[in-house]
């Protein structure tokens, strides 16, 4: 059984689709990465499925599964004990994920009492073996500060420590690094890395870096205008992706030590489509160089191999016939 | 011929800790000194509190230096008023959604450093706004918008349309592309590429995205505390970087290359803080390699195998 | 690197709440109707509010008996159309509500435009003014400027403004520092405009929809004010029928005859609760574009 079985997730608020049917799949201990670019919908389906939509969103699927429990027939009060307990997130905006009026310590032992009771003192103490446990300094001087006394690596690493305070068995992370420098950003993922070993913690990890997601991540689902246009495992994905937008993707990412000045980089033409009611077939038929008449009605998801699939018209094709970035 | 010419710029903020506390004097600035030839790009990395922004703000006249000077095209930039500074240096911002008056249409806005001349017929201006929108990709139409019916490569296509309209010596392109998707931060790259070759630009290229540097820059200065610790033509600094720092920048960067693991960067948890520069070299307590030297020597600039200029006791 | 701390994004979330939409549309019906019977005047109410018919003294409203037909609302002491007056007082207290906030909206917002726009002894002085504005209590120094020159309408408005502009100081100033740092304005100073355009065409339309929300509260607070004022016998000088005054001048006849005060008592709450209605719903409207 999976830990997180999601199927034919559609999100909308008002007549806007956001979300139109993304199917995909945690395994327990895997870090599964929900890459794209904003407006992709990637954010929502986060959060559509810790049950944190906004006013005005609504949320339907086939299936949405957390170990075997049905997260859509969950009352709010259910959920509530299910977030920050046994399914934790953290965001991308340090500054404004910690309380400013609240000492980290009171905000990191409220996580646990209210879930599993117990004393503050208890808490407390949870809470500096976990801030050591993240690599927070002094841990017990932490405890009286407030958030804005610490930097944002630190913050960073505070909101992990406070995700991690009921032993969570998934941890949601939208865009955990985009806020932080370069060097901060691969202590967090290393963190990261390190946490799910010892902890044998799950991660869905949504970020729209694909050095990333080669780095970090087991298993990879491209979302694109609210779909999800292609997953695979990691290697896969980059070693033959089978969309047109993965492909368009990975060549706009300038490598370094392998840049070509004198060539363009590689880039998409046009924009993101905007989701009338009633759009059919290919989102990405606009920009897509190999599009026809047949991708304006509705795609067929194809697979390209045991555990990876792909939302297009086009044959799976092997390596040898791609184009070199 | 260097088109412009930064001497020993220094940028001090006063900072009062609490309300009855001592003021300290921030150095956001110190000491830099670069110039760039006319028609290359200068690439400026660093991250946070390394000054970068602040040095930008400096060369485009938002804030005064404390103390150095600037000339463009031998020309002493701090005799230049605002309307003849902005003939000369001209900014393209990081966020598109910041960077357009949200109440003015694309015209007016990209028509403003015309109009603030006060030199140019209105025939004149609308002529040179629908050629210079022609040139950015954008069509005429889009000038009659406002930016809220623009996309986010739009609006920064029209932002660098604005930079352009008094073909200006020098482009300041503050992280211009860090706020964009990948699929179009190339396309505006490109853009940026093409305009350079075309209207024979010079760009300072300031970002913390290095391989995004690598692709668009000539040479590369990097930044740390308020000052540049090295400073080298772009393929021999990512080929042989000298300064620990550089080092360490250049290996947290994650190349999309599965397999491959996130490298630790050993950089230790202190973060950089401005207020409290550290004596001697100010990278010393992140450093791998420091020694008892470089805890009370600030190191000097020098020439050390391809790299121009590094600061560092030990390169 | 992040930009979401300080975008201006502008994201009006939609005016979900139906009790809020309602007091919105309520608002502005109850203003608009206040407006219009203003502007009227004359066309819709025949009688002169002025003309005294001691004969015809306080002729009781139609819902009450003895009523009289042509004196919808009755007539007060001296025998003047009631209904005539409520309408002219409309006017009066709308005029000295807009006036005030012309007044007091060109002080405060020049003062605090000025004063977050350029920092330092600027703002150290504009700082000083809302302050010490601040600590001087408005209806008192009302009372005594009023009481040492007279009453009259262009007094009341003239003290009125020159009290009332500390909200407005106060809402320039800060969205005026956090408009101040956004990149649209730097690219103007870097485009070589000059300071009054980027103030007059940069700054001032980014924060105008949160000063018009502040006016409108101001103009509500002028209104309650200029009616006080009156009730004191130190505002609007009779036979003006200023509500506040109609309120005072009932106030002998509350409990024979208690439609007197009742009427423009029940019309000032009224109007006031439209424009504060108003306001709320302009604030939701417009407010919600966070400027961060």
């Amino acid at each position: 059984m999976s830990l997180l079985d999601v199927e034919e997730l559609f999100v909308t608020f008002g007549r806007t689709a956001a979300v139109r049917g993304a199917s995909f799949r945690i395994e327990k201990g895997e870090t599964h990465c929900l890459v794209g670019e904003s407006g992709c919908g990637k954010s929502v389906t986060a959060l559509a499925i810790m049950g944190l939509l906004a006013r005005g969103g609504e949320r339907r699927a086939k299936r949405m599964e957390f170990a075997g429990t049905d997260l859509l027939s969950l009352s709010d009060r259910a959920m509530a004990r299910l977030r920050g307990n046994r399914i934790s997130m953290i965001f991308q905006e340090p500054m404004t994920s910690l309380n400013p009026a609240f000492t980290v310590g009171s905000q990191m032992a409220e996580v646990l009492t209210r879930h599993k009771g117990g004393s503050r003192g208890a808490a407390l103490e949870r809470a500096i073996e976990l801030m050591d446990r993240v690599g927070i300094t002094a841990p017990e001087m932490r405890l009286g500060q407030f958030p804005h006394q610490l930097s944002g690596g630190l913050r960073q690493r505070v909101m992990i420590a406070m995700a991690l305070m009921c032993d969570p068995e998934l941890l949601v992370a939208d865009e955990p690094t985009t806020a932080l420098d370069v060097t901060v950003q691969a202590q967090i993922l290393r963190l990261l890395a390190r946490l799910k070993r010892e902890f044998g913690l799950s991660i869905l990890l949504i970020t729209h870096d694909l050095g990333i997601v080669a780095r970090v991540a087991d298993r990879v689902s491209v979302m694109y205008a609210g779909e999800v246009v292609e997953s695979a495992p990691t290697s896969e994905l980059f070693r033959a992706p089978q969309h047109p937008y993965t492909r368009g993707l990975l060549a706009c990412v300038p490598v370094p030590g392998k840049v070509q000045r004198e060539k363009p980089l590689g880039s998409i033409p046009g924009v993101v489509p905007t989701i009338a009611p009633g759009f059919a077939g290919c989102a990405f038929r606009s920009r897509c160089s190999d599009a026809d008449m047949t991708c304006e009605r509705e795609i067929p998801r194809k697979a390209a191999g045991a555990t990876h699939d792909y939302l297009c018209r086009l044959a799976p094709r092997d390596v040898a016939e791609l184009q070199p970035a | 011929m260097n088109a412009i010419e930064v001497k020993n710029l220094r940028r001090e903020f006063a900072a009062r800790s609490g309300l009855f506390g001592p003021q300290k004097r921030v150095v956001a600035v110190d000491d830099v000194t670069l110039s760039v030839p006319s028609g290359s790009v200068l690439g400026i990395v660093g991250e946070s509190g390394c000054g970068k922004s602040t040095l930008a703000r400096l060369i485009l006249g938002l804030l005064a230096p404390t103390a150095g000077s600037m000339l463009v095209d031998g020309q002493r930039v701090a005799d230049l008023g605002r309307k003849a500074r902005a003939r000369l240096i001209q900014p393209v911002f990081q966020d598109p959604f910041a960077s357009l008056n949200p109440r003015r249409s694309i015209h007016d806005t990209v028509a403003l450093p015309l109009a603030a001349q006060g030199t140019f017929s209105r025939g004149e201006v609308a002529r040179r706004v629908a050629a210079v929108l022609d040139r950015v990709g954008l069509s005429a139409e889009m000038g009659t918008r406002m930016p809220a019916q623009l996309s986010g490569g739009q609006r920064q296509r029209a932002a660098i349309a604005r930079a352009l309209i008094l073909e200006p010596r020098i482009v300041i392109c503050d992280e211009p592309t860090s706020a964009l998707d990948v699929s179009v931060q190339a396309q505006i790259l490109n853009l940026l590429a093409d305009l350079r070759r075309e209207l024979k630009l010079t760009y300072i290229f300031i970002s913390h995205n290095l391989a995004v540097v690598e692709h668009v820059a000539s040479e590369v200065a990097v930044m740390y505390l308020g000052r540049i610790v090295e400073r080298s033509e772009t393929d021999a600094l990512f080929r042989t970087p000298r300064h620990p720092y550089t080092q360490a920048l250049l290996a947290s960067v994650l190349t999309p290359e599965p397999g491959r693991g996130v490298p630790d960067v050993g950089l230790g948890d202190i973060m950089p803080d401005p207020a409290n520069i550290p004596p001697g070299c100010r990278f010393h307590p992140r450093c791998r390699i420091a020694v008892e030297r470089c805890r009370v020597e600030p190191p000097q600039p020098m020439v050390r195998g391809e790299a121009a200029m590094v600061e560092c006791h030990l390169a | 690197m992040s930009i979401s701390a300080v975008t201006p994004v502008a994201v009006p979330i939609p005016q979900t709440s139906r009790v809020g939409r309602a007091g919105f549309a309520i608002g502005l019906v109850i203003v608009g109707m206040v407006i219009a019977a203003a502007l009227l005047g004359n066309a819709i109410v025949s009688a002169d509010p002025f003309t005294q018919d001691l004969n015809n003294r306080l002729i009781p409203p139609f819902w009450m008996d003895g009523t009289q037909a042509g004196h919808l609302l009755g007539t007060d002491q001296l025998g003047r159309d009631y209904l005539a007056r409520l309408v002219y007082g409309a006017r009066i207290s709308l005029l000295i509500g807009i006036m005030t906030v012309i007044t007091s909206g060109l002080i405060g917002i020049t003062l605090g435009v000025l004063g977050g726009f350029f920092g330092g002894r600027v703002d150290d002085v504009v700082l000083f003014a809302i302050t010490t504005r601040l600590s001087i209590p408005v209806v008192l120094v009302a009372l005594a400027v009023v009481g040492l020159l007279g009453s009259g309408l262009g007094l009341v408005v003239a003290t009125l403004g020159l009290l009332l502009w500390d909200r407005f100081a106060v809402v320039a100033r800060a969205t005026t520092m956090q408009v101040r740092t956004l990149d649209y304005v730097n690219a103007a100073w870097c485009a070589g405009a000059s300071t009054s355009h980027i103030l007059i065409r940069e700054i001032l339309p980014n924060i105008a929809s949160h000063l018009a929300v502040v006016g409108t509260l101001e103009m509500a607070l002028a209104i309650l004010l200029e009616a006080a004022l009156s009730f004191l016998g130190l505002g609007v000088p009779p036979p003006l029928p200023s509500w506040g005054l109609m309120i005072a001048e009932g106030k002998d006849y509350m409990f024979f005859s208690p439609w007197v005060i009742m009427i423009p008592g029940a019309a000032l709450f009224v109007l006031v609760l439209g424009i504060n209605l108003v306001g709320d719903g302009l604030r939701n409207l417009l407010g919600t574009e966070r400027l961060r």
